[in-house]
């Protein structure tokens, strides 16, 4: 049997190596021309604890992590326990037998990890073991691998030789216990290498190189799940002169040194996530009043509070919708898949240059870590924005205008007072209720200038559409086309633009009878900001930490569609 | 802004002891400027929330930046800018409520980092702009309208404070004094580091302590404030940590170390070997 897909989740403790047998299986099924995508969940713990990795490796494009198992690797017997029920039917279960052993159940098969490594010589070979008896298990030659191999590991040191014949010998030892268990999954088609250039990057890295591709120059953050390993990236690449990278005391410490930077001309970013971002709210509120260009990036955990730091959750669109007090509405753009990431930061920068305020940059858990293929980007048919400066003589008005004006940058003529207190054209304190109302309008005013969001839309003439957010956006496409395939007729659209949404995209939305958002909250945060600019649009929510199962989001839609059919819509 | 602003509806109360921080600033400023001719804009002033802050729209004369943020946060906002653009002359103004109240936790870490600029701390020992509640320098037991029972904490002392935690200049001065205090302010912007200018500066309204600080001699009234002496050695840190934490106000320089480097000198040091890379290098890196 062919397969173009195959399914496989590595659970165990943590410190086991789970993410480093991923990421070489990743590397190399990218390598040889497959596609690939990772879904990580960690225990908060730093060393041991339950964890697991699920690769998936196709021959077209992937949108989710996949429902069901081909083959499980279990590291402990916790592991097995809690992850055989998610095998499918014809899947596989190999475990260490080192660890604990079982009663044949009819699919599983053990083998001692570490033995198997110690016998070629190389203790750290145990990853190669388990790749082999992989690649056997779904027909995957074993040269592929060993080309990997070769590749990854000669690095100029004496060493390489050696290492990379004990690897090949690990692939072979793991190959032939798999041949002695009697067990296949088929075969998995040979890949059809994707169009062009390719880069593996997950979201926060894609995230990171989109902000530099815009023009990113200072960054201050503090460390938190999931947004750290963008500040540990930035620390390690954004270096040189005019830059500024560092680490600061605290997200309120991080959001004020941006908006310093922004305000000196500088574009400039900070991350963090939901506990983070509470605390940056007045700074937010500053950039918007005081008209000061800046990216925040949010990476979404679970929960209010410290809630689920390594879980993901779709739970701060009202937060970054309307994160300070008073009238004020931030631009956010969330991108839903791996290679978003990369083009909603490059977005993220020119709004906040083009309307000279904060924008917020909304990722989340499940994208951060997420590991795919994905095309690379080309810097050079990027479009750019940079800020309009003003380039006068002393004595300008930089608030006066009722629109958008020219921005003075210290250093050149054209002081003023960026002013966080209503302020009048020179950016003095002021009172009066002309001022007030002259100014509001002023800030909501320059949010027009950000409406060319694209978006995306399909069967548009059906009367009810699916239209999910962020990294919801993978299971509800793949639902979707499942359900369409199947001859429901529903429609498809979603944008990564939240704020402010495409006109053309809201006009059609309001059409509808009825709008399906799956989204990871329990409010049904994307729906109620559909309903309040005139949409009938409902939620189907999922509150557990993990993202949506296709096959659930397939049974829930079907079940409101039919519903909606029955009773016709009354919102 | 340079002349009366009909808009702008706040005013100092008469006998307000930041008028005389103001035309230190102002004469600092203007010395500065010639001594490096670096143009007006060149400056940058950051200021805080309350009374003193408000110095940033009453200045006079030739106009320098202005920023003018949220409660406490004048720090981070100066070292965004200063990081940004080593090359502006960047002074905080700020009250003893945004500084050392809400703002305290950034004190520290500007030290350590040793960040190039210059923060004049008006220190009028209470919530001027909020109506008179006690600040971290308000002494123990002392009746403010959100002490009605008398302050139950002890008076921080800034000046012992601002040494330990590594401020490279520190500087304690009056707001009737102003020929000193522009010398003092001027010689903190020339230093290459984090300088502080600490000046008492009473609101005649909540916390009228002129006569305290100056004494009275009619009255027997011993002055709180005393000059720091000629002979002290200002890159001696016993001596000073001795001044500051002796009885009264030492007024004058305590403290001055310009060996450090600055925090941008220290960066550019620490990172001139990683050298700058770019997006498409970056990109390249994770090419399949
Ligand atoms: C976050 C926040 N909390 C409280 C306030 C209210 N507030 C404005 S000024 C001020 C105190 C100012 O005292 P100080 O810094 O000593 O300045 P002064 O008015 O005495 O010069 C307070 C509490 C505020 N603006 N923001
Ligand atoms: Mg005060």
């Amino acid at each position: 049997m062919i397969k173009n897909d195959f399914v496989v989740r590595f659970a165990g403790e943590g410190g086991q190596g789970l993410l480093t047998v991923v990421t070489a299986l990743s590397q190399a099924a990218s390598q040889v021309g497959y596609n690939v995508q990772t879904f990580a969940t960690f225990p908060s713990q730093i060393t041991g604890g339950p964890t697991w990795f699920q690769l998936r490796i196709s021959t077209s494009d992937i949108l989710s992590a996949g429902d069901d198992l081909d083959a499980l690797v279990a590291f402990n017997e916790e592991a097995y326990r809690e992850h055989r029920g998610e095998v499918g039917g014809s899947g596989v279960v190999v475990y260490n037998t080192e660890a604990f052993d079982l009663e044949s159940d009819g699919k599983s098969f053990g083998m001692p990890f570490g033995e198997l490594a110690k016998a070629t010589g190389n203790n750290r070979a145990a990853n190669f073991v388990v790749m082999g008896a992989l690649a056997h298990l779904v027909g995957m030659p074993l040269s592929m691998l060993e080309e990997f191999n070769r590749v990854k590991y000669t690095r100029g040191r004496a060493s390489d030789e050696q290492i990379v014949s004990s690897n090949n010998h690990a692939l072979a030892l793991g190959r032939d216990e798999a041949i002695k268990s009697g067990f296949s999954l088929g075969e998995l088609a040979r890949p059809t290498r994707p169009e062009g250039e390719q880069i593996l990057v997950n979201g926060n890295e894609a995230l990171s190189l989109g902000a530099l591709a815009a023009g990113l120059e200072v960054f201050v953050g503090y460390p938190i799940s999931p947004a750290s390993s963008i500040l540990v990236w930035m620390e390690k690449n954004l270096v040189g002169p005019g830059r500024f990278v560092y680490q600061g005391t605290s997200e309120i410490e991080s959001i004020n040194a941006v908006l310093g930077a922004g305000y000196a001309g500088k574009k400039a970013m900070t991350a963090t996530a939901g506990p983070g971002f509470s605390l940056m709210s007045e700074g937010i509120g500053l950039a918007w009043m005081a008209e000061i260009p800046l990216v925040v990036t949010d990476v979404q955990r679970g929960g209010p509070s410290t809630g689920l730091p390594t879980k993901t959750e779709q739970s701060d669109l009202l937060t970054v919708l309307n994160p300070s007090h008073g009238d004020i509405s931030i631009p956010v753009i969330a991108p839903g898949t791996v290679e978003e990431c990369f083009y909603a930061a490059v977005m993220a920068f020119n709004w906040a240059e083009r309307y000279q305020g904060p924008v917020v940059l909304l990722s989340e858990h499940a994208l951060s870590e997420r590991q795919k293929n994905i095309p690379k980007p080309d810097l050079s048919s990027l479009r750019i924005e940079n800020r309009i400066v003003y380039a006068g003589v002393n004595g300008y008005r930089r608030y006066e205008a009722s629109e958008l004006s020219p921005m003075p940058i210290p250093g050149a003529p054209g002081g003023y007072v960026a002013n966080g207190s209503e302020h009048d054209g020179i950016g003095d304190t002021t009172h009066l209720p002309a001022r007030h109302v002259q100014m509001t309008e002023r800030r909501f005013g320059k949010l027009k200038l950000l409406e060319d969001g694209s978006y995306e839309e399909e069967n548009a003439q059906a009367p009810v559409t699916i239209m999910p957010w962020g990294g919801s956006k993978g299971p509800a496409r793949e639902a979707y086309e499942q359900l369409a395939g199947s001859g429901m007729n529903v429609g498809w659209a979603y944008t990564m633009y939240l704020n402010p949404l495409p006109p053309a995209l809201l006009e059609t939305l309001r059409q509808k009878e009825l709008v399906l958002v799956p989204e990871l909250n329990y409010l049904g945060q994307l729906s109620s900001v559909l309903r309040a600019q005139g949409v009938r649009a409902q939620s189907i929510t999922q509150y557990t930490g993990l993202p949506f199962r296709v096959r659930d989001l397939v049974g829930r839609i079907r079940e409101r569609v039919n519903a909606t059919q029955r009773e016709g819509v009354t919102a | 802004m340079n002349r009366r602003n009909p808009e702008y509806d706040f005013k100092w109360c008469p006998g307000c002891g930041d008028f005389g921080v103001r035309r230190a600033l102002e004469q600092a400023t203007e010395k500065y400027l010639i001594e490096t001719e670096m143009p007006v804009e060149a400056n940058v002033v950051v200021a805080g929330i309350g009374c003193s802050g408000n110095m940033v729209h009453l200045l006079e004369g030739p106009q320098p930046y202005g920023f003018h943020g949220v409660h406490g946060r004048t720090l981070p906002v100066a070292m965004g800018i200063k990081m940004s653009r080593p090359d502006l002359n960047v002074v905080i103004a700020a009250g003893d409520g945004d500084f050392l109240g809400i703002g305290f936790e950034h004190v520290g870490p500007q030290a350590a980092r040793n960040l190039n600029v210059t923060a004049v701390v008006m220190d009028n020992g209470v919530y001027g702009l909020t109506k008179g509640q006690s600040s971290p320098t308000t002494d123990l037991g002392v009746i403010t309208s959100s002490t009605p029972y008398g302050k139950a904490e002890v008076a921080i002392n800034p000046l012992s404070i601002y040494l330990t935690m590594g401020v490279s200049y520190l500087a304690s001065a009056m707001s009737t004094k102003i020929k000193d205090m522009t010398s003092l302010i001027l010689n903190a912007m020339m230093h290459p580091g984090f300088s502080v200018v600490h000046v008492q500066s009473p609101c005649t309204e909540f916390n009228d302590t002129y006569e305290l600080l100056k004494g009275n001699r009619k009255k027997g009234i011993e002055p709180v404030a005393w000059s720091v002496p000629d002979g002290h050695d200002p890159e001696d840190i016993e001596a000073a940590f001795r001044i500051a934490t002796s009885d009264g106000i030492p007024m004058g320089l305590l403290y001055k170390d310009a060996s450090r480097p600055t925090f941008d000198r220290q960066i550019a040091g620490l990172t001139e070997k990683a050298g700058a890379k770019s997006a498409a290098e970056l990109m390249e890196s994770y090419a399949i």
